[in-house]
């Protein structure tokens, strides 16, 4: 056995002689990894880990639904960086999480999820409350263990913790079968880390950094795209230096939000389906395109035959199975953003002249902002974004759930810092933002967090108030009521000959009243002339607060991209 | 076009469920695949041939399979020096009479008469795959009652090692 050097120390010393319960050992795992706060729910087959979460008086957030637990583990990884732990019980505990495990993954944030399973001799009998997690999500963790033996439950742990946060973060899951939490074993935590099939490239080739370098000399209409990765490699200053240096403007993924600073006049804003128009025609104009830690999704490239027609594509990735997997890459760069930044502000030279190209996408800037037409009093769902917006000065934590809120919140709320926005990208996951914001409040409790929903959207997870009653977390709940599931609706408008399948809402709750109900303070407004006020009122509240905004029924997310057509052919771009 | 890529695993349960279960879900077609234990009973060797319409599915493949904790290692080694062979067992109809003459049939191919009933004979042959083809092609008139085969496995010659290291250069 190898052991490191802190291994002399008395404490670990004493440590290595303890004989602990299974439970123990997963409890004191946890805590070597510096967990602060676990998010979960009890049950029959996890209740010695409970048992022992009790006994040591750990910080743990009860939620209301196990799908509540994960997404604010979610919230709580995407601000703090570390993973978000979650524990919960076997069969429908352990199911009821699957949803938040994808999401994670397609997001790739860093998370532990320990499901509780039953006892090793009927695994595989259809016992009581057995579900096969480790096959059941087998396709959406970055890697899942289960636990078959005493003496491997420290290790794994370990592993665990080393896989979910190095290279691409994801979501790792132990299933720990319940006679195993009861057994004796040894709590050793200073075996290293031995796992020779993961070894994730950090540092970048020079030779390629060498070639992007060599390429951007020639560049003349340069852009950056910029994804989730950087924010994952804690890049953006490095990332604001090296456009800043070389003037290329920016373009963002809906997750990279907050790597640029939203008022730099570089930032193009959002690319993709509601993106800019600047942001998609610099791409489709572009000659040189410079991704860093974005994988191409769909909703962002449009139809792949249009995407960026006379770009080559240079591609900066942690994840090498991210590079070519959607786009052709001429400069392929695996490794983290961080380095591969610096390496690049370091080996940088004189670079081709692009003012012109500059100039060509401020006008772009000027002459086609997002836009919105205001209605007399109705409150257009736009405008109340930008009124948060003023309202906080950009000083708040947001997240949103997924629909058309979630859209015009990118759009409209500018985001100058990085870890400041929190959204359902890559599975969009109804039922996010609100349990999300609750672990960001958790993780970053002087800011205000606003949780941006859809009247929908919140129906799915709003249980969790009793998280923020309980804890008095000052989350603010804002409500975007169009009294429909919006995007659909927009989506049938458009696409489906106005045939509104069971997307409107005939008689929907009285929201306030569920916030009394959690003793939740509601505020209430359907003016615009009354919504600074309502605004101001519900920020000023030191505790949680529900804001109800009822805003134009049927409002569109515009500029759009159809699916199936490129970026230059976007709809409803409107102003000149 | 077909490729052969050999894996090695940590000889764990679930390796292969996990390889396949990616396969599938990527929608790689799989032709072959073939698991054995190493001299390392630790480690596990996997030869699969797939069947890719371009080499950039090959490389997307062999990042994935890449991304699997348990991946120890991977190679295409389609264009390199290789020897590569598969098992068949063939029952054709064989009457007493015809016995002679398949045998004859069989020698040729170094196939191997391993049963023989009233009505039928059970061949086994090993060699590459288009050995294999052609020699199941040839005894298809008898009329194929079952046919069971390996898949490939391979592994590179002792000489010749290909030098083309310009090839997924991302991964190796
Ligand atoms: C769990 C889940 N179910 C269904 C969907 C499909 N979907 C996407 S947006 C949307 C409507 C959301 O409505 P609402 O929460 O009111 O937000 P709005 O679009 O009106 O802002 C639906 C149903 C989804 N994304 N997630």
């Amino acid at each position: 056995m190898i052991h490191s050097n802190e291994a002399a120390t008395p404490q670990a010393a004493e440590n290595k002689q303890a004989v602990c319960t299974g439970s123990e050992i997963l409890l004191k795992a946890l805590a070597s990894e510096g967990v602060e706060v676990i998010f979960g729910y009890p049950g029959g087959a996890i209740l010695p880990t409970y048992d022992e979460i009790y006994k040591l008086g750990m910080n743990h957030i009860l939620a209301r639904h196990e799908q509540g637990a994960i997404h604010a583990a979610e919230g709580y990884a995407r601000i703090t960086q570390k993973p978000g732990v979650c524990i919960v019980t076997s069969g429908p505990g352990a199911t009821n999480v699957v949803t938040g495990i994808a999401d994670a993954m397609m997001d790739s944030l860093p998370m532990v999820v320990i499901t509780g399973q039953v006892a090793t001799k009927v695994i595989g009998t259809d016992a009581f409350q057995e579900a096969d997690m480790l096959g059941i999500t087998m396709p959406i963790t970055k890697h899942n263990f289960q636990i078959r033996s005493i003496d491997e439950l420290a290790q794994t742990v370990k592993e665990a913790f080393h896989i979910a946060v190095s290279g691409r973060p994801g979501p790792v899951l132990i299933d720990l079968p319940k006679d195993i939490s009861e057994k004796l074993g040894i709590f050793d935590y200073e075996e290293p880390v031995h796992l020779p099939g993961y070894q994730p490239t950090v540092k970048p080739n020079k030779q390629q950094i060498r070639k992007l370098l060599d390429k951007f000399k020639e560049a003349k209409r340069p852009v950056l795209l910029v994804g989730a990765g950087v924010l994952h490699a804690q890049a953006s200053e490095e990332l604001t230096a090296f456009a800043r240096k070389f003037q290329i403007p920016v373009a963002q993924t809906l997750l990279g939000l907050g790597a640029f600073p939203g008022e730099e006049e570089l930032h193009l804003g959002m690319a993709g389906m509601h993106g800019t128009y600047a942001a998609n025609m610099a791409l489709h104009k572009s000659d040189f395109l410079i991704n860093i830690g974005s994988r191409f999704d769909d909703r962002l490239t449009g139809a792949l035959e249009h995407f960026a027609p006379e770009a080559c594509i240079a591609h900066i990735d942690i994840d090498p199975a991210e590079i070519g997997k959607n786009v052709h890459v001429e400069i392929p760069v695996v490794g983290d953003a961080k380095e591969a930044l610096a390496m690049l502000l370091k080996g940088s030279g004189a670079i081709a002249e692009h003012d012109e190209w500059r100039k060509q996408v401020s006008d772009w800037k000027r002459d086609y902002p997002l836009w919105f037409h205001r209605d007399g009093e109705v409150i257009k769902p736009q405008e109340l974004i930008q009124k948060l917006y003023e309202h906080t000065k950009g000083e708040a934590i947001v997240t949103t759930d997924v629909g058309q809120h979630q859209m015009w919140t990118a759009q409209h709320f500018k985001f100058n810092k990085p870890n400041r926005w929190i959204t359902s990208g890559g599975l969009g996951t109804m039922g996010f933002g609100f349990p999300a914001a609750i672990g960001a409040q958790i993780a970053e409790p002087e800011l205000p967090v606003l949780a941006i929903t859809g009247d929908a959207g919140f129906q799915m997870t709003l249980q969790e108030m009793s998280i923020l009653q309980e804890l008095d977390l000052p989350v603010k709940i804002v409500i975007v009521n169009n009294a429909s599931l919006g995007m659909v609706r927009q989506w049938q408008q458009r696409f489906h000959g106005e045939r509104y399948s069971h997307s409107l809402f005939p008689i929907q709750p009285n929201f306030a009243k569920l916030a009394e109900a959690y003793n939740i303070k509601a505020v209430k407004v359907d003016k615009l002339s009354m919504l600074d006020e309502a605004i101001a009122e519900t920020l000023a509240h030191s505790g949680p607060v529900l804001l109800e905004v009822c805003v134009a029924k049927e409002e569109n997310v515009y500029p759009m991209v159809c699916p199936g057509t490129g970026h230059h052919c976007m709809e409803g771009v409107e102003p000149s | 076009m077909k490729r052969t890529i050999t894996v090695l695993v940590n000889n764990k349960s679930g390796v292969l469920n996990r390889m396949t279960g990616l396969f599938a879900r990527r929608q790689y077609n799989i032709d072959s695949i073939t698991v054995g234990v190493t001299e390392n009973p630790t480690i596990s060797r996997m030869t699969f041939v797939v069947i890719v319409d371009s080499m950039e599915n090959v490389e997307q493949m062999i990042k994935q399979l890449h991304k699997q904790v348990d991946v120890l290692k991977i190679k295409d080694i389609t264009d390199e020096a290789i020897v590569e062979r598969e098992l068949a067992l063939v029952r054709i109809g064989a009457t007493p009479q015809q016995r002679g003459e398949i045998a004859s049939l069989a020698e040729t191919f170094r196939a191997q008469a391993v049963d023989i009933g009233k009505e039928s004979m059970t061949l086994q042959i090993t060699g590459n795959n288009e050995k294999i083809e052609a020699f199941i092609e040839l005894v298809k008139p008898y009329g194929i009652q079952e046919l069971a085969r390996t898949g490939v496995t391979a592994v590179n010659r002792s000489s010749k090692i290909s030098t083309d290291t310009s090839r997924l250069t991302l991964i190796n």
